[in-house]
């Protein structure tokens, strides 16, 4: 059964009591997508904590129905991605160019549980992380969201249809199209061919 | 998969490895977040013209001043009281600490918000009203009642001040007993009011002297308004056109009218 069904029901009928539990389930989701999507770590974490504080203000207002109605993993996605997209317009704005090399590092030295590999395949792999992470960013805004979430938090087409607002024949475009620009980008590095890296 | 894929084995492998781009939050972000919806409360010192005191906030503001002093005394306290997790952190916030600053110096305002959850409505009425009392002068407890329309609540007005959460920022140090004497204080007892007062421009003694000589109101006799001795206006008589009185209705039988600023009729009838 799906975790998050009982969670909402706690929410419901004590806010204040379940709101830690919906954090800590969250934020490593949430995080993931808000880096992914901006690169910088600590844009990701306001922007993450910005959202859990409109989600709980949003949940303040609903009456019980409507939060046991909530499917929690597309409504934060939604939530995170909005905030996400306007802090990308202000920043842009106002910031040069991104480095996409440099900001992404902070997120690759996170990524990936030491699970005893040898060094030189945990190396190989965090420049696999590092190629993808840095690709992804190069993505337009629209197949980029719909990447990330389809395919590193793993919601459904319907899902991810959902938080982005679009129809799902949208989304499917932009998830293939996205994922064929990542594979040119991947391919055109020979360091980092996706054939010999991602198959061992 | 799509029309542009040349290698099927490649597409399932970019597919696999995009979960591992999943990362973990920072520890930093739940903590923050709890405090920010107001589930937590973070607590640091502040110096103050009255000494290090405590300040505790959440993202919807103050939720406790206290006196500097043993951190384990002011958690328990606090959890005790407030019945959330408090967690020390190095300063308060630089807006909050600059509004708070503002407020001792006699500001009225400058805008704090204040997390007063699970209060009730009386209580922070007059904790409202303790507020408008400027800098420098004081009014009776039943002066209070009367103002907020329940003049026989004197001695609820005073237990409501004594649970005052916010005390210095929420001035309940400038509501004093009736009879003139400086009365109680929740932080740190009738010394530190007197020395609060005293910082801010009152002599406690030359009060309590008056209130014990039977002053209980100071009119003017060039504009023949009568005002609670330590109103503003009551202070800028000169010793020569000062009339005490000891009561309004002798005021009024002199002719004089109620200064409209300290409102000297409010809970006259408990103070008489």
């Amino acid at each position: 059964m799906d975790p998050d069904l009982a969670l909402v029901a706690r929410l419901a009928v004590d806010l204040d009591g379940a709101f830690g539990t919906l954090v800590r389930t969250h934020q490593d989701r949430l995080h993931t997508i808000a880096l992914r999507f901006l690169g910088e770590p600590r844009d990701a974490e306001e922007v993450v904590q910005d959202a859990f504080v409109r989600a709980y203000r949003a949940m303040a207002g609903y009456d019980a129905e409507r939060i046991r109605d909530l499917r929690l993993r597309p409504w934060l996605a939604a939530i995170v991605l909005n905030l996400a997209r306007n802090r990308r317009r202000r920043l842009d704005e106002r910031r040069p160019p991104l480095q996409l090399e440099s900001i992404v590092d902070a997120g690759a030295e996170l990524a990936g549980p030491d699970d005893g590999a040898k060094l030189y395949e945990r190396a190989a792999r965090q420049e696999t992380i590092r190629a993808l992470a840095v690709a992804l960013l190069g993505l337009p805004p629209g197949p980029r969201a719909a990447v990330i979430l389809r395919h590193i938090d793993g919601l459904s087409v319907a899902e991810v249809a959902v938080a982005l607002n679009r129809p799902e024949g949208t989304i499917k475009a932009h998830v293939s199209r996205g994922l064929a620009q990542l594979r040119i980008h991947l391919a055109n590095d020979p360091d980092l061919a996706p054939q010999r890296e991602m198959t061992a | 998969m799509t029309a542009r894929s040349a290698n099927p084995v490649a597409d399932v492998a970019l597919e696999a490895a995009l979960p591992r781009l999943a990362v973990q939050a920072p520890a930093t972000l739940a903590p923050a977040t709890l405090v920010a919806v107001g589930l937590a409360d973070r607590y640091a010192e502040l110096p103050s013209p009255l000494g290090s005191i405590v300040v505790a906030w959440n993202g919807r503001g103050i939720s406790w001043v206290d006196r500097a002093g043993d951190r384990d005394a002011f958690e328990r306290r606090f959890v005790e009281r407030v019945r959330r997790p408090l967690h020390h952190a190095d300063a308060v916030p630089a807006d909050l600490a600059r509004a708070v600053e503002a407020r001792l110096a006699g500001d009225r305002r400058v805008r704090i918000p204040l997390d007063l959850r699970g209060r009730t409505e009386f209580e922070v009425v007059v904790w409202m009203k303790a507020l408008e009392i400027p800098r420098g002068e004081v009014r009776p407890y039943g002066w209070v009642a009367a103002e907020i329309g329940r003049p026989k609540a004197v001695r609820a007005v005073g237990t409501a001040l004594a649970h005052n959460p916010v005390p210095l920022v929420v001035p309940c140090h400038r509501v004093v007993r009736s009879d003139g004497s400086i009365g109680q204080y929740s932080l740190g007892g009738p010394a530190a009011k007197r020395a609060i007062l005293a910082a801010e421009g009152l002599d406690p003694d030359e009060l309590e002297a008056g209130a014990r000589a039977g002053l209980r109101y100071i009119g003017s006799d060039t504009t023949h308004i009568v005002c609670l001795p330590t109103c503003r206006n009551a202070k800028r008589i000169t010793s020569r056109h000062r009339v005490p009185f000891r009561s309004l209705p002798a005021a009024y039988a002199a002719g004089y009218r109620a200064c409209r600023e300290c409102r000297p009729a409010s809970g006259a009838a408990r103070a008489a």
